[in-house]
């Protein structure tokens, strides 16, 4: 059974957070544009290193791809694995009975 | 002490000379024979006696795995002033010149980042 252990892990960081935010809003972003932003719009200090491991742990989540273009690699936000939460705990339409 | 000159490292040194002038609308300063290659500067016709640019043959093997790893990651090698990127963007993506980045907002700055076709990736800023 998967028990979305990496996929919960994976939202489990600010960080992480923020960069699916980014890549929410614009998506397919080079390492180089994910830390611009992640500096001058979050002045988040992390080193490149850093949030190429975050990127790592995205993917291996199964939340970002990323995909070879020609030179360049470019990272793509991928919400189709969150869909696993609501049908586990489905998200009823009416409001619940206190 | 002042800074004369910068350089990137190109694949190709005629390639990268129409390119630089071309398409970005740099002006040869310099161009003279070096060791088998080219002494070739370029400058900005706003600033014809400002920094020159040198359009270095990659004469290291280094240089070529160094630049690859940038390019892969996103990484500019250098950056040029323009007064409006979004126009900038706009008018070198209707000469075919290919961004990784478009014009985004940074706050105090507004960036873009293009593919030189020498190896190189190419920060544009604008600061407000």
């Amino acid at each position: 059974m998967d028990d979305h252990a990496d996929l919960f892990k994976a939202l489990g960081d600010g960080t992480r957070r923020l960069i699916l935010d980014g890549l929410a809003e614009k998506d397919g972003q080079t390492l180089f544009e994910i830390c611009g932003r992640l500096t001058m719009r979050h002045n988040l200090a992390s080193s490149r290193q850093a949030i190429s491991q975050h990127l790592a742990v995205l993917e291996q989540a199964g939340l970002v791809r990323s995909r070879r273009q020609g030179r360049y690699k470019f990272h793509h936000i991928d919400t189709s694995r969150l869909r696993s939460i609501v049908e586990r705990w489905p998200i009823d339409r009416e409001e619940p009975e206190l | 002490m002042r800074i004369n000159i910068t350089s990137v490292y190109v694949d190709d040194q005629a390639m990268a000379l129409a390119f630089y002038t071309d398409k970005l609308g740099f002006t040869k300063k310099t161009d003279e024979p070096a060791g088998g290659a080219r002494w070739l500067t370029v400058v900005s016709p706003a600033e014809p006696d400002g920094t020159e640019l040198l359009l270095e043959p990659e004469g290291h093997p280094a240089a070529r795995t160094y630049k690859e790893a940038l390019v892969a990651d996103g990484i500019p090698f250098t950056q040029f002033a323009v007064d409006d990127v979004h126009a900038e963007v706009e008018r070198l993506k209707g000469l075919g010149v290919e961004f990784t980045q478009d014009a985004t907002d940074f706050g105090p700055v507004v960036t873009a980042v293009l593919d030189d076709t020498c190896g190189n990736l190419i920060q544009l800023a604008t600061m407000k």
